[in-house]
Order: C-alpha cells, then sequence, then structure tokens
C-alpha cells in the first residue's frame, strides 16, 4: 500500500520534477479525451476517440502562425513555464504556498496575454478571467492555511504523508475547494471567460487572437494545471494512496457531471457564490479547527 | 504526415443563406449525426478554424465579411460551399444583388449540392476536404523546404 511512497521517496527531487514533466502531459490529455468522450456519452452522442486531445494538439502544431503582436507569444509561454514550475514544484514536494502563487502569477500572464491584443472578445474574456481568479484565489489559499493547521507544514512532502486523514479534518475546506476547481477547471457553470462552447456570446474569448502552436501551447498548460489541480486534491485523502488516487478520480468525474448539468452563471454570481461558498465552508472549517486542535 | 484529417475544425458562416443549409449545418452537431465523433468542432473562430463552411447566394453585404474570414484563417485552409445557392445561386442567381455563389469570391475546394444539403453530405464533404487539407499541407511543407534550401 505504502509502496507509492517508498518509491516516491527513493527518487531526487530533480527526478520527481523530471517525472512529472514528462508524465503530466500524458496523464492531462488523457483525462481531457476521457472528459470529452464522457461528456459526449452523457449528451446521448458517440463522441471522439479519447487521444482526440493529443490530435488537436498536433494538428495546431502544424498550422501557420499568426502572431498579432510581440507580447503575446512571450505571455503565454510565461504562462507556460510558470504553471510548469508550480507544478514541478508540488510534485517535487515543494513548500504549497509557493506553489500556489506561482500558479497565480502563471494565470497573471495569461491574462497579460489576452489584454496585450487588440481583440474586444479576448478583452472581454481576460476581464472574466480576472473576476474567476478573484473568485477562487481566497480559497486556494484557505486551503493551503487549512492544512497548515492540521499537519503543521507548508511542505507538500510531508503534508502527504501525515498520517491522519486531512479530509476529516478539513471536510468545509474540501467542499469549497470542490466548488473552486469547477472555476480552474473551466466547467460550467463557471466558464466565462474561454468556454469551449461559448462561440456565439464572446467567440473564444481569451483565446480568440490566439491561433495554431500559441494556442497548442494553451492546451498543453490547460492538461498541466490539472495534473496539478488534481494532485491537490489528492492531498486531502494522502493517508491511503489508493483511496486517494480514487478521490482524484471521482473529483474529475464529478466535475464533467457538474459541467453537463449547469447553465453558464453570469459573473455577479459566480463572484458573489464562491466568496459566499468560501465564507461559509472555507473559513467556518478553519475556525472551528483553530478551537479544537 | 499532417494530422488535419483527424482534428478539422470548421467555421460556419451564413452568406445570405435562406437558413436552409444552416440549420442543417447544426443538425450535423446533434446527437444524431454527432460530428464530433471524427474530431470536427465547430469553432466560431476563423483563427481556430481549418475548413470554412459558406451557406448561401453572397450578397453584395457580405462578400467583404466573406473574403474577411477568409483572411484571417492560418493556412493550410479550404472552403466547403454547403447548398446550391452556394454553389450557383440556385433560383437567385438572376437577381441584381447576389453574386451567385462562394466561387465568385473566394477559391472554394469542396462542393456540396442539395437544397438544403443533407447532414450525410455535409459531412461527407468536411471528409473530403480534411484530405484537401492534408494536401495543401503537404503542398506548403514542400514550398517552404524549397525556399529554405
Amino acid at each position: 500500500m505504502n509502496s507509492i511512497y517508498e518509491l516516491y521517496q527513493s527518487l531526487s527531487i530533480l527526478e520527481r520534477m523530471l517525472v512529472f514533466l514528462v508524465l503530466a502531459p500524458f496523464v492531462g490529455g488523457f483525462l481531457a479525451g476521457v472528459d470529452r468522450k464522457l461528456s459526449a456519452r452523457l449528451q446521448g452522442r458517440y463522441g471522439p476517440p479519447v487521444r482526440q486531445p493529443f490530435f488537436d494538439v498536433l494538428k495546431l502544431l502544424q498550422k501557420e502562425r499568426i502572431v498579432v503582436n510581440k507580447f503575446q507569444n512571450f505571455s503565454i509561454v510565461l504562462f507556460f513555464l510558470f504553471t510548469v514550475f508550480s507544478g514541478a514544484l508540488f510534485f517535487a514536494g515543494a513548500d504549497i504556498l509557493l506553489t500556489i502563487f506561482s500558479l497565480a502569477l502563471a494565470g497573471t500572464f495569461f491574462i497579460l496575454g489576452g489584454f496585450s491584443v487588440g481583440s474586444p472578445y479576448s478583452h472581454l474574456g481576460a476581464e472574466r478571467e480576472l473576476i474567476q481568479m478573484v473568485s477562487y484565489e481566497p480559497m486556494v489559499i484557505l486551503m493551503a492555511v487549512g492544512m497548515y493547521q492540521v499537519t503543521g507544514t507548508f511542505k507538500t512532502a510531508e503534508i502527504v504523508q501525515h498520517p491522519g486523514p486531512l479530509i476529516l479534518f478539513l471536510p468545509g475546506v474540501f467542499a469549497g475547494f470542490l466548488y473552486i476547481l469547477t472555476i480552474k477547471f473551466r466547467k460550467s457553470p463557471f466558464d466565462l471567460s474561454m468556454s469551449h462552447h461559448a462561440h456565439q456570446e464572446i467567440v473564444r474569448g481569451i483565446l480568440t487572437e490566439f491561433s495554431g502552436p500559441a494556442l497548442a501551447l494553451i492546451e498543453i498548460t490547460h492538461w498541466y494545471e490539472n495534473v496539478l489541480l488534481l494532485g491537490m486534491v489528492y492531498l486531502f485523502f494522502g493517508f491511503n494512496p489508493w483511496i486517494a488516487l480514487g478521490a482524484s478520480v471521482a473529483t474529475f468525474l464529478f466535475e464533467i457531471f457538474i459541467d453537463m448539468n449547469y447553465a453558464r452563471f453570469k459573473w455577479q454570481l459566480t463572484f458573489a457564490s464562491s466568496w459566499l461558498f468560501t465564507a461559509v465552508a472555507g473559513v467556518s472549517n478553519i475556525i472551528v479547527l483553530h478551537f479544537i486542535k | 504526415m499532417g494530422w488535419f484529417k483527424r482534428s478539422p475544425w470548421v467555421l460556419h458562416y451564413n452568406a445570405t443563406s435562406c437558413n436552409g443549409c444552416d440549420t442543417e449545418v447544426i443538425v450535423s452537431l446533434t446527437p444524431l449525426y454527432d460530428i464530433e465523433r471524427f474530431g470536427i468542432i465547430n469553432t466560431g473562430n476563423p483563427k481556430h478554424a481549418d475548413i470554412l463552411l459558406a451557406t448561401g447566394s453572397v450578397n453584395e453585404k457580405s462578400v467583404q465579411v466573406l473574403k474577411n474570414l477568409y483572411e484571417q484563417m492560418p493556412n493550410p485552409k479550404v472552403i466547403v460551399a454547403v447548398g446550391l445557392c452556394a454553389i450557383s445561386g440556385c433560383v437567385f442567381q438572376d437577381c441584381y444583388n447576389v453574386q451567385g455563389g462562394v466561387d465568385k469570391v473566394l477559391p472554394v475546394d469542396v462542393y456540396v449540392p442539395g437544397c438544403a444539403a443533407r447532414p450525410e453530405s455535409i459531412i461527407d464533404g468536411v471528409l473530403k476536404a480534411c484530405d484537401i487539407l492534408e494536401e495543401k499541407y503537404a503542398q506548403r511543407k514542400k514550398s517552404y523546404a524549397r525556399t529554405q534550401s
């Protein structure tokens, strides 16, 4: 049962980072494929093959490069680098706060990329992305605080090996994290900024001016990000690797289910509901924990 | 080898169509025909599209829009004319305000006949367009290699 942790501990920090760098795109792409297949099945369609996201990215890499200005691809490359950096830090077992803040920095570069072009659709998407970031960021930080309260450390490697089940101490924080995870996965009802299906409303939002290889890079970054987020879900169940892996997969399936069942929220509702949920579930959990610990 | 066959993304533009062919294009997205099983996505953004599905007889107002959309698409790209209006102008071809077909304005690669074109033939046309996309990609690659040497 603990062979996963023994294997993990036998690797050096650089090796752990390398494993993440190599494996995460395959896992993320596979999950994206499962997502599309499952979404299609839930809608009564046959759906594309599970390998479809890889086909899409390979095709996008073969398309012509169209760059609107110098800063556009610069921001996207930084978005990619910082996402990969935060993922590598996380899976190497480094500080979870550093992971969270470098992920936020990656998001900021993505928004700057959206603002650097002239398209009003892109600007609208970038503004919505900002709103989304303001909505989810408090809960992500509260998650780190909650984990510190239980385990007494911010180090991911030590949090994951904490013998007690974190989920029993942090049910509210987990519920709040689940809520904002829908925003991070860019699923309905929170797919305001760059939905796959929003073309009637804001074309592709923040992605409007990105085409070909740049779009492929964004897609790959998104895979890395998804793996990192599921890794954070894993932390809550770290006491047993099999339960934790099962919980991560179940969370992903749950997000697909939510995606299929909800229409898109307005940004006001997104903002108000996620802060309300953060306050009710997250903050109250941390206050209670403060008194019982 | 190109990957265009496995993931052709489609942009649909209604150039003064009666909405008949457009409805059929949308119908091919539904569970009955489900074009996403071929990896085809209806994007709505010219910068992400590989194939332009144009319907209608193209009047004076829509010429410029059609040209803009085509120019914004990154290479390689293919145009599919869907429906008889897009092929020849059909019953509207003598009207004073229509161009009479998409190929009067832009180089059309695949013609999908029918009034309205049936979803099956639209899917067939898009898959034919994929082969042309592959060819165009191969040509581009060859000409690029020539300029490099």
